[in-house]
């Protein structure tokens, strides 16, 4: 029984494998090939040298675009990044795909990106080249993207710095990402920084010019003054980024725990592979998991998860933790539903971590608020209300890991993607609608059912299997962890054995800046 | 066994109580160790570059020498007797090299109501020239090499010798008529600049002779011939490994060897310790007296080891007018390496730098007279010896095979040395077998350990390590972590570069298994030979150790600021050194080869010569400017081709 939760969760893990690295391949071989010739690296190849010497590099919505007609990955990476111990907010464009072409999901992907560091307070490093729109799209990207260039200014008037090295074209609207940014890299005879291009010009006015002349890196940092810095080749902007960084005199409002003060793990971590069932019908507890990604037992930690409230309310397990060395508060579904005492149980500990100013976790299997007369009579819909209400309002940083289930309501009194969790992360093993694909088969099929007996007609029921059938195999795809990430509906899909180390990037970086848990709630209804 | 000196009265009677070793590093620290045990006070002299050597700092007393050149420092005997005298000593010991065979110093010493640990300056006089030694020596029965006057083909090959010379310096072996000429010149200078006389003379030259000597004591009881030491291990005419007893001698030959010993110094009336060397030449089983030593040599600690003696003590109750007395009896086998600060694989260019690491593990019959610690800096300004290791064992194999271990285990960081090249030497089935000639190391590729693909991933790994006890942020998270894998991670040396993954599972790399790593050890398994390396990071030097030998890397930064780039074309001073002579002119226009300057290191001149045709458009340094390695002197701009 466990090898078969092991083989499954490992085949998933080797579908992630296999759809990441089409992000990682890019415009395929032999745009690449054509790319290094030209002298230039590729994006990640670009990152791994800004980055500090064999830091982490946590790359956000890999898998941005997935399913649709662009690659994998959307053209551009972003992630979290050291560079000189500053912890960045990195984006690359990706010139190897359609010239580093933006589409929708780019946007979309990028957007994210600045909402983190926007949320968690990080300088962002834009690598720029990037032949401008994907333009048979251009009507979902033009009126949307103007939000890029009044991020990069926000980002500049709330004090976090932008950089952006430019390693090629930055043309027409993509030249406001130097031009919005507080430092400016070129690299010498690659960079292109215009607004419009010879043709554009000759069309416009009737002056004849070049490229060089209307936004080469030489011209920038010698005329114009848009180039701070004029870069000899790829690595020397690089370098020269990285001593930017280095000069930014960055201060994080909340100093990391000092290292060697926590344990790792009791539990191994490995385990976690056998613990998910394949099957989400079968319960987990979620205790195994907890034991497998906070802090073990050490000097200072003498109780590895304090558990809140365990008599009450034992479908949801609540409790307080360590997370290399920082505390957190914990909310994990253990039998799926959720009930009146879970709801009442999971408002009262938000309340508890906002008035401690502790970060909350959030650990996704659920399959819902229970239905039923005797609970909405118990009045489910007021305490999912009150669990709600709690997690909107709640102002420490929330992380939210679907590991399982995230059906329903139950996403959204998790702390679902809508409400705006810091960072959210899936498992290969979850799976996220409004619910169940059979459950909402079968309720279109009791509607459809009702529908013909009030209009007097028989009801197809053979005829219906058909549609019921469509139906619950397009909502099991759409609810599987590549379609929600590929929608951006996550920050990426994880390895379950990573969640301690995303979980611990993520709580570094939040502490660049101060938070503080809420004043006030809206109204409860008791 | 000995022979009541005629004139012992003669021989004074004084008790030394402050000592002055006129010398530097290893064998001041030497000196000062014996009179320590005697209860001797002891007094310091140093040169600029030396002032932080450890000597100095064991010294209870020391006087600064301005300077750092020999000739301003270790060569003044003005200001050494001054010293002295400011410092109460009554006694000046010279070590050796340097004034040591100085007879004027050794007069002035006298002159100035001091003490001389050393023989008499007529004694010096006579053995200090080399010529007028050899006739001292024909005449007393000690068989000696006839130089022929007029040189023919037949005579090949001859060897070029500065009379005042030693140590090999001023040494050319010459194996063309026509090269004769200008070696003889080459000699003659170098003889000036080292010792301030020129004066050469040449010999037959014996190409697989071996270099046996007798370590002589002359006391006020008569002459005490303490054995001989085997020293044929040379390159470029300078000993590298010494052993007493010499091995496979013929008993006959041995005691023969010891009478001529013995009689050379008794011709002369020697007194204190002395040494006289011989060419003995295996298959005619004969020897040729090639010069005697009239001071301590720098393997004197084989004789001690095996004799059971203390040649300073010696030396010093010598000084004294004491008697001396010691146990007839050779016991067990004694071999001592020079480990010396510089690169066999590179024609054995002295190296400089900090010793950045220096520690070589004595006991168990390991002895270690060094001049250097941990942190001392190495110059090219003296001799490249950093340290001595001598170890006693009742077998010549079991010696070798301690010394050997020793100096594998020992941990030399910073500056490259030919210890490598000393383990080969002695673990070499023909070293341990006594096939020992001074042709040895030059008939053998210089060896080093067999490449350790361990040691770079070692390093690689150590670094890792480092980089991650160095973070500011997300300390604890695995080196190298990524969610999306796109590519290993680089680790650039010199030599190559080292790709790994890091993450969860800790580190991995292409077919090693990384057992564990730390900031300054790393244990690797290799085809299921798990093995341990110790790292140590400076700067951009790695030092890696570990059973498998001693590998030292260097990184090449992961970016380079354009700014700090070498100019295309420019001259890099090849290691540490004085400029010499400057050949051209700036705006000379030279072809590829030309010398363009002319650099001295230690007792080699190296040329600077054009690496392409064009022309001398910088020359950054002017003769007698001191150079570091790497250094840009001159910037040829290649000329453009003429169409």
């Amino acid at each position: 029984m466990t090898t078969t939760n092991r083989e499954a969760l490992l085949e998933k893990l080797a579908d992630l494998d296999a759809e990441q690295a089409k992000a990682v391949a890019g415009g395929g071989e032999r745009s690449v090939a054509r790319h290094h010739q030209r002298g230039k690296l590729l994006p990640r190849e670009r990152i791994e040298l800004l980055i500090d010497e064999g830091s982490a590099f946590l790359e956000l919505s890999p898998l941005a675009g997935w399913g649709s007609d662009f690659t994998v990955g959307a053209s551009v990476v972003t992630g979290i990044g050291v560079i000189e111990g500053v912890e960045c907010m990195i984006t690359a464009n990706d010139p190897s795909v359609k010239g580093g072409a933006s589409n929708p999901w780019t946007t979309k992907k990028v957007f994210r990106a600045a909402q983190i560091a926007e949320e968690n307070g990080l300088p962002t490093v834009s690598l720029v080249e990037s032949g401008g729109a994907d333009l048979p799209t251009q009507k979902e990207i033009f009126i949307p993207g103007g939000k890029l260039f009044r991020d990069l200014t926000r980002s500049s008037a709330d004090k976090r710095p932008t950089i952006a090295l430019v390693f090629g074209n930055s043309t027409a609207g993509g030249a406001y990402v130097p031009g919005m940014s507080d430092y400016t890299v070129m690299v010498r005879e690659k960079a292109k920084v215009f607004l419009g291009g010879p043709p554009l010009v000759k069309m416009a006015t009737g002056e004849e010019s070049d490229d060089e002349s209307l936004g080469g890196a030489e011209m920038h940092a010698r005329t114009s003054g848009l180039a701070d810095y004029l870069a000899e080749d790829e690595l020397d902007a690089l370098r020269i980024g990285r001593r930017i960084v280095a000069r930014l005199n960055w201060r994080k409002a909340i100093p990391p725990p000092a290292p060697g003060s926590w344990a790792e793990p009791d539990a191994d971590v490995e385990d976690l592979l056998d613990l998910i069932p394949g099957d989400l019908k079968e319960p987990f507890d979620p205790r195994e998991v907890i034991a497998r990604i906070c802090d073990g037992v050490s000097e200072g930690n003498a109780v590895a998860f304090d558990e809140f409230k365990p008599l009450y309310g034992p479908s949801l397990v609540t409790g307080w933790a360590r997370l290399h060395g920082r505390p957190i508060g914990i909310l994990a579904n253990a039998q799926g539903v959720l009930f009146s005492e879970e709801a009442q149980k999971a408002a009262q500990f938000v309340q508890l971590a906002n008035q401690s100013d502790t970060p909350l976790l959030f650990l996704h299997n659920t399959t819902g608020y229970m239905v039923g007369a005797e609970y909405e009579q118990g009045g489910i819909i007021k305490h999912g209300a009150m669990m709600i209400n709690a997690i909107s309002n709640s102002t420490v940083p929330h992380l939210t890991v679907i590991m399982g289930a995230s059906y329903g309501a139950g996403n959204y009194g998790m702390n679902g993607r809508a409400y705006d969790p810091r960072f959210l992360f899936t498992w290969p093993s979850a799976k996220s609608a409004v619910m169940g694909p059979a459950q909402l088969a079968g309720v279109l099929e009791i509607v459809a059912q009702a529908s013909a007996e009030s209009k007097g007609e028989t009801f197809d029921a053979e005829g219906f299997a058909a549609i019921k059938t469509m139906v619950e195999q397009q909502v099991e795809e759409q609810s599987l962890p590549h379609f929600l990430s590929g929608m951006l509906y996550d920050d990426g899909v994880i390895d379950p054995r990573d969640t301690r180390t995303v979980l611990a990037i993520c709580l570094s970086v939040i502490e660049t800046r101060p938070y503080s848990g809420t004043p006030g709630y809206g109204v409860f209804r008791p | 066994m000995l022979n009541r000196n005629a004139d012992s009265a003669s021989w004074g009677d004084t008790m030394i109580g402050r000592l002055l070793v006129a010398n530097r590093a290893e064998i001041a620290g030497r000196i000062f160790a014996t009179c320590r045990r005697l209860g001797i006070e002891t007094v310091a002299v140093h040169s600029d570059a030396d002032a932080e050597l450890p000597y100095v700092r064991e010294a209870d007393h020391a006087v600064r020498l301005p300077g750092t050149s020999p000739a301003d420092s270790y060569l003044r005997a003005d200001l050494l007797i001054e010293a002295a005298k400011r410092t109460g000593a009554d006694a000046v010991h010279p070590g050796y090299g340097f004034l040591s065979e100085n007879a004027d110093f050794a007069r002035a010493v006298l002159d100035a109501g001091l003490t001389w640990v050393g023989p008499a300056p007529e004694s010096i006089e006579q053995m200090g020239s080399k010529i007028a030694a050899k006739q001292i020596m024909a005449d007393a029965g000690v068989p000696v090499l006839d130089a022929p006057a007029e040189p023919a083909e037949d005579d090949l090959p001859l060897l070029v010798k500065a009379s005042a010379g030693g140590g090999g310096r001023g040494m050319r072996v010459v194996r063309s008529l026509a090269d004769l000429e200008p070696e003889v010149e080459r000699a003659r200078a170098e003889a000036e600049s080292a010792f301030g006389d020129g004066t050469v003379f040449v010999e037959p030259y014996v190409e697989r002779g071996r270099h046996v000597e007798v370590q002589v004591v002359g006391t006020p009881d008569g002459v005490l011939v303490l054995g001989e030491r085997d020293c044929s291990l040379q390159r470029r005419h300078q000993k590298v490994v010494e052993e007493s007893p010499a091995p496979g001698l013929p008993e006959a030959t041995r005691e023969a060897l010891h009478a001529a010993g013995r009689a050379a110094a008794e011709a002369i009336g020697y007194r204190g310790a002395g040494t006289v060397e011989f060419l003995y030449d295996e298959t005619a089983d004969r020897f040729y007296f090639l010069e005697m030593n009239t001071r301590l040599q720098v393997e004197h600690p084989v004789t001690e080891l095996v004799r059971g003696v203390d040649l300073v003590e010696l030396q010093l109750a010598v000084a004294e007018g004491r008697s001396v007395c010691v146990s007839p009896r050779t016991n067990g086998h004694a071999i001592e390496a020079r480990l010396y600060a510089e690169d066999p694989g590179a024609d054995y260019q002295p190296q400089s730098g900090r010793l950045t690491r220096f520690e070589i593990p004595t006991g168990g019959g390991v002895r270690v007279d060094a001049g250097f610690a941990t942190g001392s800096e190495v110059s090219t300004n003296y001799d490249a010896m950093l340290a001595k290791v001598i170890a006693w064992a009742p077998t010549r194999e079991r010696a070798a095979r301690r010394l050997a271990d020793a100096l594998s285990r020992a941990r030399i960081h910073g500056v490259r040395t030919n210890r490598d090249q000393l383990v080969a030497v002695l673990r070499d089935p023909a070293f341990l077998g006594g096939e020992v000639s001074t042709a040895f190391l030059a008939e053998r590729p210089v060896a080093g350990p067999a490449a350790d693909a361990g040691a770079p991933v070692a390093a690689a790994l150590a670094l890792a390590e480092r980089a991650r006890a160095a973070r500011v942020v997300q300390q604890a998270v695995p080196a190298g972590w990524r969610n999306v894998v796109s590519q290993p991670q680089r680790t650039e040396f010199e030599t190559g570069v080292v790709e790994w993954w890091g993450g969860r599972d800790g580190y991995r790399v292409g077919g090693i298994t990384v057992v564990s790593a730390t900031p300054e050890r790393v244990v690797l398994e290799i085809d299921d030979v798990r093995t341990a390396y110790d790292v140590a990071v400076s700067g951009l030097v790695v030092e890696v150790d570990s059973p498998r030998g001693h590998t030292s890397l260097r990184r090449v930064p992961r970016f380079v600021d354009p700014a700090d780039a070498v100019p295309g074309g420019g001259l890099l001073a090849p290691m540490p050194g004085t400029v010499v002579r400057v050949a051209v002119d700036r705006g000379a226009h030279v072809a590829a080869g030309d010398p363009v300057l002319v650099l001295e290191a230690m007792k080699m001149q190296h040329t600077v010569a054009a690496p392409v045709a064009g022309t001398v458009t910088e020359i950054n340094v002017q003769p007698g400017a001191q150079v570091a390695a790497g250094e840009v002197l001159a910037v040829v701009e290649e000329a453009e081709e003429q169409p």
